[in-house]
């Protein structure tokens, strides 16, 4: 199995597991580290951390197909989440999430997660963010935005180009 | 008895009285509120230093402005005799002082914090554990995450007093995923406490042992909920879990005692343990105590997080008042309001209601919408509830069909799949929604959403099924020509472009 598990990571899932009194507590955390490392989570991921935490694979695959955050396969480069629910759609969530699917060519009437040809963006339309007061919100990578205007979110893209 | 500098409530022990009773500042202050009570202000206790200039979230930070102090005091705290108990330990002493304080739970279901700690089974011999719900995620709501960026220390306080007062030697947070930096920030916070000695073995020199440690969710509403939080912290799908016999006082966490309480509650617990229960008790309402952060969203002027004494405001000052919500944009009226996170029972504007009023002899009185007041029981009596505080406003600019496809489409994405009315009917709700909205609908959509949401509601393990539901049933009683007139003018449509 061509899986390179860099010893950063062997050494945070360790830390990690150290954390629960049962093992398999861990598998939300791994997962997390895996994604944060790799991008995804593939079917090698999931069997190293099922054989960390001495669980068989369908324990953790079905955690990656529960979990919305959770990316069985590649996004972008760049993975924006626009806030689509309703304190957001007030604040004019579609706008955004339209113009930034128009702007990388991505089809606007799309919700899933959409990637550019080029791999560098991905969009999506997630649920409530914990930003209502702020609408519209979304993120990119781990970094939040508030009051996001369509200038702002061609800000966005350009610093990421 | 140290006083904490850190509290607006501080208490101070009067000079030259000896062993003077203590003297809760803030009961003077809320004794001049009453004097002007026609202006409604913020009532800061939570975030108190939040968003002041230069507040970091750093512990030399929180120390400088007398954190942990009340940690201090309780571990150093001796057996105390009260009246009508004897001898009680500081522990009992603590859970004693929260169930007085009447503090209700900031989460969603404002059940009692002391009757929750006083359901854990301490005979078991099993470990005790406490999580702290941060997995915030109830659309509308945004007030955990403020405290968790700005001011971690304080719920890490409140958390290791919440753990101290129930024999809780581990703790966790369980964060919703999304809060990327939020993680990192309680992280080091918690890297922080532990080298200063708050946190560890043997914390302070009293013997006692607690560890907190950061979960992450990953981007799903149902772990919110508190037994399908604990699932997701076994390593799970977070499957609700069937009460009874699953309660989590009992058999929670790896099946042993355990306490959900979320970030606000705890944060409110640490000012009980410095202040008192009587100080806490003075702010808000009978049996709505102490302050409650409010989060206002949608069509006002001024959207954002305001601490209130509870019951203290109505709904109207939240959203009209200069202090508050600033109002509606220019030339809108108002058209609805969600008064406690989108599972909440929509009010429509102009609506009045029936309340009972405290007390024995009190008459039934009839409020207005804009003058209820916003506490847990007059929103429970006017048929919905302040569920986790978030108001969410729509003017007449809102359309209400489109706006109750968008909250169904949340349900129907969030539901977990475990029980078939909620797994089915929330999908079913979304999709009607959607075509009624989208110019697809016809005539008998809103009968049958409305036959669908009656027969997901109590019958599912959760309260998701009522939290799917409610919206539905009372957007479409309260508003039902707009759905019927939807109905009707989409199938008119529709048949005459077929026909042409």
């Amino acid at each position: 199995m061509s899986f390179d598990v860099p010893k950063k990571l062997e050494a945070e899932a360790n830390r990690r597991i150290r954390n629960y009194p049962q093992k398999r507590s861990a598998s939300m955390m791994l997962l997390h580290a895996v994604q944060d490392q790799f991008g995804y989570i593939s079917h090698e991921a999931i069997q190293w951390v099922a054989r960390k935490l001495d669980l068989q694979p369908i324990n953790v695959y079905e955690l990656v197909t529960f979990y919305p955050m959770f990316r069985p396969e590649p996004a972008g480069k760049h993975e924006i989440k626009v806030c689509r629910t309703l304190p957001c759609a007030l604040g004019g969530a579609r706008e955004l999430h339209g113009h930034l699917c128009r702007r990388l060519g991505l089809d606007a009437k799309d919700c899933g997660l959409q990637t550019t040809r080029d791999g560098r963006f991905s969009v999506e339309f997630v649920e409530c963010l914990a930003g209502c007061g702020t609408a519209p919100v979304m993120m990119c990578g781990g970094e939040f935005f508030e009051k996001v205007t369509l200038d702002e979110a061609d800000t966005i893209l350009e610093s990421r180009k | 008895m140290t006083s904490s500098s850190r509290d607006c409530c501080a208490t101070v022990t009067p000079s030259g009285k000896g062993k003077g009773r203590l003297i809760p500042l803030f009961a003077e202050s809320s004794r001049q509120h009453k004097k002007e009570e026609s202006v409604p202000e913020e009532y800061r206790l939570i975030l108190k230093h939040a968003d002041e200039a230069g507040y970091g979230n750093d512990i030399a930070c929180y120390l400088k402005h007398g954190g942990y102090k009340t940690l201090k005091k309780i571990l150093l705290m001796k057996q105390r005799r009260v009246a009508g108990k004897g001898m009680i330990s500081p522990q009992e002493w603590l859970r004693e002082e929260v169930k007085k304080s009447g503090l209700r739970g900031r989460g969603g279901a404002g059940f009692s914090c002391g009757l929750k700690w006083s359901f854990v089974d301490r005979r078991s011999g099993k470990p005790v554990y406490l999580i702290c719900n941060a997995d915030e995620s109830e659309p509308g709501t945004f007030k955990d995450r403020q405290i968790i960026y700005k001011d971690p220390h304080q719920l890490l306080e409140g958390m290791a007093i919440a753990s101290y007062a129930n024999d809780v030697r581990l703790a966790y947070i369980y964060i919703r995923g999304e809060f990327v930096k939020g993680a990192s920030i309680l992280e080091n916070a918690l890297a922080e406490a532990r080298k200063h000695g708050f946190l560890g073995k043997d914390i302070l020199g009293s013997g006692y042992h607690l560890e907190i440690y950061v979960h992450r969710g990953a981007g799903a509403y149902i772990c919110g909920e508190e037994t399908g939080l604990i699932e997701s912290l076994e390593g799970k799908r977070a499957y609700p879990r069937i009460k009874p016999p699953y309660f989590p006082a009992v058999l929670g966490l790896y099946q042993c005692p355990t306490i959900v309480n979320n970030v606000e509650t705890l944060c409110a617990v640490k000012h009980i343990a410095a202040n008192g229960s009587e100080a806490f008790a003075k702010l808000g309402t009978p049996n709505n105590t102490g302050t409650r952060i409010v989060c206002l969203s949608g069509h006002v002027k001024k959207p954002g997080y305001y601490e209130v004494e509870v019951g203290k405001v109505t709904i109207g000052q939240l959203i009209f008042h200069k202090n508050f919500g600033g109002g509606l944009r220019e030339g809108r009226s108002l058209k609805a309001v969600i008064p406690g996170g989108s599972s909440a029972k929509v009010f429509k504007a102009g609506e009045t209601f029936l309340l009972k009023g405290k007390g024995k002899k009190a008459k039934p009185k009839k409020v207005a919408l804009l003058d209820l007041p916003y506490d847990f029981d007059s929103l429970m009596e006017a048929g919905s509830m302040s569920g986790s505080g978030a108001i969410i406003v729509m003017d007449d600019s809102a359309d209400i069909v489109a706006a109750l496809s968008n909250i169904a489409e949340f349900y129907a994405h969030e539901s977990c799949g475990q029980c078939t009315p909620c797994r089915e009917g929330s999908l079913w709700m979304s999709q009607t929604l959607r075509r009624l909205s989208d110019g697809g609908g016809r005539r008998r959509d809103t009968d049958d959403i409305l036959r669908i949401a009656q027969n997901i509601q109590g019958r599912t393990v959760c309260a998701f099924g009522e939290a799917c539901a409610w919206p539905v049933l009372s957007f479409v009683n309260k508003f039902k020509d707009e759905f019927e007139e939807r109905g009707f003018r989409n199938e008119r449509q529709n048949a005459e472009e077929s026909a042409s």
